[in-house]
């Protein structure tokens, strides 16, 4: 990665020709607590997708928003904001 | 391609993320929020020119980007000057034939350091030459990229790290540039403050100002949980009892046209949004009093605006 790259290997003018390719970085190992959905509780508001500043919340086959832990650092918004309480804060290292 | 939408009611939200995730913006960051929401509201079909600031370094460490549109980086003072000569290349461009004539909107992002201080002098350029595009400025009220230093947008009683609160200081002695005000001064066709906290109607403004012929400023107040020292998971709450206790109320100025956005019946008492940061934890009960007393006097002056602007 960074370290294997001069700056022979930019593109002139420090173009980067592929959009959105910083996605692979992984903000998800930033965490120190980790968000925990009830199904049960959950109403499909998507309140909780609509203010991820991380864009981690993602909506599932089944109607639900879940969390992808590769990008989400933690914050816990969606936890705060969840009308039906069915968002939990959990400490990471808890399983 | 399909494009997925998710439904509030009657209104529909893209699932694309043009900001890609991955980015590195603090955790709980109000202004990555503001951009997403923006560029939901946005599309595809942009140009942007952004400033200097926590939203370029966070987004581009060459060479990755987080962006899914062209994207720009400028500096600080010429982020304006720039959309400018993008559009007018576009326009020249598509006079000659050598484009075809297609919808683009010009945008231009920059922090309340870029905008209020820095590249004031290029904005105020851009919005009297008229250019076709729209200006966000994301207000974090502090260089926060640096390390929470003052600018001109930092409010009354802040304490940041160039102006500390302490023994002999009550850290920000200034009062908060108004920056919406001195864009509505140039006469621009559409001038909005907004708020992540808000979401739609955050996205109902940025949409506006894009449709808009002409140039548009956007005003959006963006919590950071770094700089004004809170807890990661209130950028949403702190967002709604700015505009509820009238420190930021939410407006909007079409075409001269005053309207408020959100007209709280009775505005909450101002230390319910101050308590909740750290930087105004030194505040004596006098302070908080006189933070209390501009703010009734800045709202009571808008609403005397929105009172002679006809329906």
């Amino acid at each position: 990665m960074a370290d294997e790259l001069t700056w022979k290997d930019l593109e002139v003018g420090n173009i980067i020709t592929e959009a959105g390719n910083g996605s692979f970085r992984k903000t998800g190992d930033w965490r120190t607590e980790r968000p925990i959905l009830d199904k049960e509780k959950c109403i499909k508001c998507a309140l909780c997708w609509i203010y991820c500043p991380d864009a981690a919340i993602k909506p599932s086959e089944e109607g639900y928003y879940e969390a992808d832990l590769y990008y989400c650092k933690g914050c816990g918004i969606c936890a705060s904001i969840c009308p039906a309480g069915a968002i939990k804060m959990i400490a990471e290292e808890e399983k | 391609m399909e494009t997925k939408t998710v439904r509030f009611g009657e209104k529909l939200v893209t699932t694309k993320e043009f900001l890609a995730e991955g980015h590195s913006f603090c955790i709980g960051c109000g202004e990555a929020l503001a951009i997403r929401l923006a560029m939901k509201a946005l599309g595809e079909n942009v140009i942007m020119a952004m400033a200097t600031g926590c939203d370029e370094v966070t987004t581009t460490p060459l060479p990755y980007t987080s962006w899914r549109i062209p994207w720009m980086h400028t500096l600080f003072e010429n982020t304006a000057a720039e959309i400018s000569g993008i559009e007018a290349g576009l326009k020249i461009l598509v006079k000659k034939g050598r484009m075809p004539e297609r919808d683009l909107i010009c945008v231009a992002m920059g922090g309340d350091g870029a905008t209020s201080d820095i590249g004031i002098q290029a904005l105020s350029g851009a919005f009297e030459r008229g250019h076709d595009f729209i200006y966000i400025c994301l207000d974090n009220e502090a260089y926060m990229n640096t390390g929470i230093q003052r600018s001109s947008a930092t409010p009354y009683g802040a304490s940041t790290t160039t102006a500390p609160a302490g023994k002999f200081s009550m850290g920000q002695v200034t009062r908060k540039k108004n920056m919406a005000a001195i864009a509505a001064a140039h006469d621009i066709p559409y001038v909005a403050t907004a708020c992540p906290s808000y979401r739609f109607d955050l996205m109902k403004k940025v949409r506006k100002g894009a449709e808009l012929k002409g140039p548009a400023y956007i005003h959006i107040l963006s919590p950071c949980p770094t700089g004004w020292r809170y807890r990661s998971d209130l950028a949403i709450e702190i967002g709604q009892l700015a505009v509820q206790t009238g420190i930021f109320p939410l407006y909007e100025i079409e075409y001269g046209r005053y309207r408020l956005n959100a007209d709280p019946p009775k505005l909450k008492p101002i230390e319910e949004y101050l308590k909740l940061q750290g930087r105004y934890r030194h505040l004596t009960g006098e302070q908080i009093q006189r933070i209390q007393e501009m703010v009734n006097e800045d709202y009571a002056k808008l609403k005397e605006k929105v009172a002679a602007s006809p329906l």
